[in-house]
């Protein structure tokens, strides 16, 4: 701003200037903008939790309805006024154990390969693989279960065992969609652990299997917890293979190959056809919309603390 | 720990056992390998999947067999026109019927123009009998033509690419042979639109108050936790949030009407400006979470060498922070974008539409996507809906894979600098 100043000039007026920090308008405005844009999140939340309480108040309040044979009917039948919502929240738990079954195993052991076995290399081939599998949206994973993991358990099941909709089919696509998830989770914490760690088990003698599984893998048990937490949560929360690929109707059963309904399934399929607001059905799928949404914030906090926990080790 | 005894065989233990533990270690090897391997083998099993139904053999049959048309043993050609009328009045639906009134009346038409009708509305329209692989199209060519040439004399056979130039710039049809994705593509581009404009700048304010602003108190603790919170919160709940909030709440903005659109297809809020804010809200925290690694890199040296200057707080951040995390920050937005485009669920339950012919006019139309489409044909029972199904997958994938080359090679020409 002064640009054409001599020294003694500035020299006079610095006497004089007020060095105390000066009020900028523009500065503050531009500075409660971005504080509303980070606080906006917080708006989202309060939404959420907001609307979808204030809907699922008024299906409890609904005489039809009562808080205990909410939690432990095993009939959803809406039109003849059960909501039990046991059948939804066991389809989604079968679901889920499949595909953790298959994508913590598997993403671990990529996971292991990646950081401790493979050449930077490979690794240049394999990183970007793992993201494009990771980029792949729901729907496609849903159309390969339907068209290509059905027909594979059919054939090798049997017609009659194997229904058309069902858990199994949908529960291993689902594991191969977390897969990447859970591999660069656990390859983000394996990597973390410092490298003394694995010379120092080198030094002992120890072979690279047993210093990846005794030593690297015990020292990022945390990061590898939250992973598998994490994978839980997406698992719960993942709607597109499961409306494609399980079925579509609430079914209590604990048999892999029957089609059966998850929490996320009912919301799309009921609020897909012609929904009118106010009726019981609408505010239902907000309670069961609350329930998922409290489950999944409550695993993604335990990560959260786990990996919390994990970073004070090293740091 | 055998090896604290002293004296006692300390080398023949280790002897004894090291080709065993060597054996160990390289079958996990094997095993570690093989799980990678099982990686690449699903996404190549995916593509094999979606190609195999995109092309094919297709056995198409005349709905109608111009020869069952003939009255009393006169063919359609020798017809006079009162008698194609009632032709045409009787194989095509009321509806249609109507419709070909409204266009001309069928009194002020010509023998030859009802005619004509007769061809391409009753006797033209196609059955497909069956649709066959790629693999199957090519290894049992000869065997499929056979069978149905047994079965169905009449029909057509020949092979299909589900996905050509026609497919992309048709719109939506009944007809899986005429069936395009033209009104899908339009939908998920005007609603991405709509999310870039609204969750860009909202989550590039936060990505910096976070980064440069904030100072570590509670409130900020809380809003940054939140942020990883809700970026793990399933899409279907953004679904309802958008029901609850932009469909119902703010109906009158998100279908128009205070902006005075009243159009009568636009009923009740379930338009692009609704979807677009829904997925707005849900990319944002990945938006915010990406911004905020990009302006973490920006080393410090360069903010103080500004503030040394007599820079502000802003002049340090728009002038020095920006331009050096921006690539940054467009990779990782242009991630999270390409991962609104895959977004299905949300859109499913603020109710996009399915039955589309029309383009979207803007933010105030009825819509659908791709992917909804993908949803929606994949759902048929007609074996057909799965072959536009997966030529849909085919384009939804090119469009992403284009997204993310741009991404990936914007990230490696940036970080070589």
């Amino acid at each position: 701003m002064h640009t054409d100043m001599t020294v003694q000039s500035i020299a006079k007026e610095t006497a004089t200037i007020d060095l105390r920090r000066r009020f900028h308008l523009g500065e503050t405005l531009i500075r409660s903008f971005l504080f509303f844009c980070g606080a906006f999140s917080i708006f989202t939340t309060v939404g959420i939790v907001y609307e979808l309480g204030k809907e699922a108040l008024l299906f409890f309040r609904n005489p039809e309805v009562n808080l205990l044979g909410f939690f432990t009917g095993t009939k959803w039948q809406p039109h003849t006024g059960m909501f039990g919502i046991l059948p939804l929240v066991n389809a989604t738990l079968i679901t889920t154990t499949i595909a953790m079954l298959i994508a913590f195993p598997l993403g671990l052991a990529v996971a292991i390969y990646m950081s401790e076995y493979a050449r930077p290399k490979a690794r240049r081939v394999l990183k970007p693989v793992l993201e494009i599998l990771a980029g792949i949206p729901t729907v496609v994973y849903g159309y390969f279960a339907l068209t290509f993991m059905t027909p594979l358990l059919r054939s090798i099941f049997g017609k009659d065992v194997v229904d058309i909709y069902n858990m199994a089919s949908g529960g291993l696509v689902m594991g191969i969609l977390i897969l990447p998830l859970i591999t660069s989770m656990s390859e983000d914490a394996l990597a973390a652990v410092p490298h003394a760690l694995r010379e120092a088990a080198y030094g002992l003698g120890a072979t690279k299997l047993e210093t990846a599984v005794k030593v690297v893998l015990p020292a990022a048990i945390s990061g590898l917890a939250a992973a598998f937490i994490v994978g839980i949560s997406r698992a719960i929360g993942e709607t597109m293979i499961v409306a494609i690929a399980v079925g579509a109707g609430p079914n209590f059963t604990f048999n892999p190959f029957k089609g059966a309904e998850t929490m996320t399934g009912h919301i799309v399929r009921i609020s897909g056809g012609d929904l009118s607001y106010d009726s019981i059905d609408y505010d239902s799928l907000f309670a069961i919309g609350l329930l998922l949404f409290f489950i999944t914030f409550g695993l993604n906090l335990v990560s959260q603390r786990i990996v919390r926990r994990f970073r004070e080790v090293y740091e | 720990m055998r090896s604290e005894a002293p004296g006692t065989g300390l080398t023949p233990y280790f002897s004894g056992n090291l080709p065993g533990r060597h054996r160990a270690a390289r079958i996990w090897r094997g095993v570690f390998q093989l799980a990678t391997i099982l990686g690449m083998v699903v996404l190549a099993l995916l593509l094999y999947t979606v190609i195999n139904k995109s092309f094919g053999l297709v056995a198409i049959d005349n709905k109608i067999n111009p020869e069952t048309l003939a009255v009393n043993g006169v063919p359609i050609e020798a017809l006079d026109k009162d008698s194609l009328v009632s032709i045409v009045q009787n194989n095509v639906s009321q509806g249609k019927f109507r419709q070909l009134e409204r266009e001309k009346p069928m009194a002020e038409r010509s023998r030859d123009e009802v005619y004509g009708m007769v061809i391409e509305d009753v006797v033209q329209p196609k059955d497909i009998i069956g649709t066959w692989t790629l693999v199957d199209s090519i290894t049992r060519g000869a065997e499929i033509t056979a069978q149905v040439q047994r079965e169905h004399p009449n029909a057509v056979i020949k092979f299909t690419s589900w996905i050509d130039p026609q497919f992309v710039s048709s719109p939506q049809s009944s007809d899986p042979l005429k069936a395009g994705v033209r009104t899908a593509i339009l939908g998920s581009l005007l609603t991405i639109a709509i999310t870039i404009l609204v969750a860009f700048p909202i989550g590039l304010g936060a990505a910096i108050y976070l980064e440069e602003y904030a100072r570590e108190n509670t409130l900020n603790r809380l809003i940054q936790t939140n942020i990883t919170n809700l970026a793990g919160v399933p899409s279907i709940i953004y679904g309802m949030l958008g029901l609850a909030i932009f469909v119902r709440a703010l109906e009158p903005l998100t279908s128009g009407a205070i902006f005075g659109v009243t159009d009568a297809t636009t009923a009740n809020g379930r338009t692009i400006l609704s979807a677009g804010l829904t997925l707005a809200l849900l990319v944002l925290p990945v938006l915010i979470i990406n911004g905020q690694e990009a302006i973490r890199a920006v080393p410090n040296s360069l903010r103080q060498a500004s503030y040394g200057l007599g820079a502000t707080q802003w002049q340090t951040i728009w002038h020095h922070v920006l331009p050096s995390a921006i690539p940054g920050i467009l990779t990782g937005t242009i991630l999270a974008i390409s991962r609104a485009i895959g977004e299905t669920a949300p859109l499913v339950v603020i109710g996009a539409s399915t039955y589309i012919t029309f383009d979207p006019n803007g933010p105030f139309a009825k819509f659908t996507t791709l992917p909804i489409q993908i949803y929606q044909w994949t759902s048929r029972p007609q074996g057909e809906f799965r072959n536009i199904a997966a030529a849909a997958i085919l384009v939804l994938l090119v469009l992403l894979l284009t997204l993310n080359a741009t991404a990936i090679f914007m990230r490696s020409r940036y970080s070589s600098k």
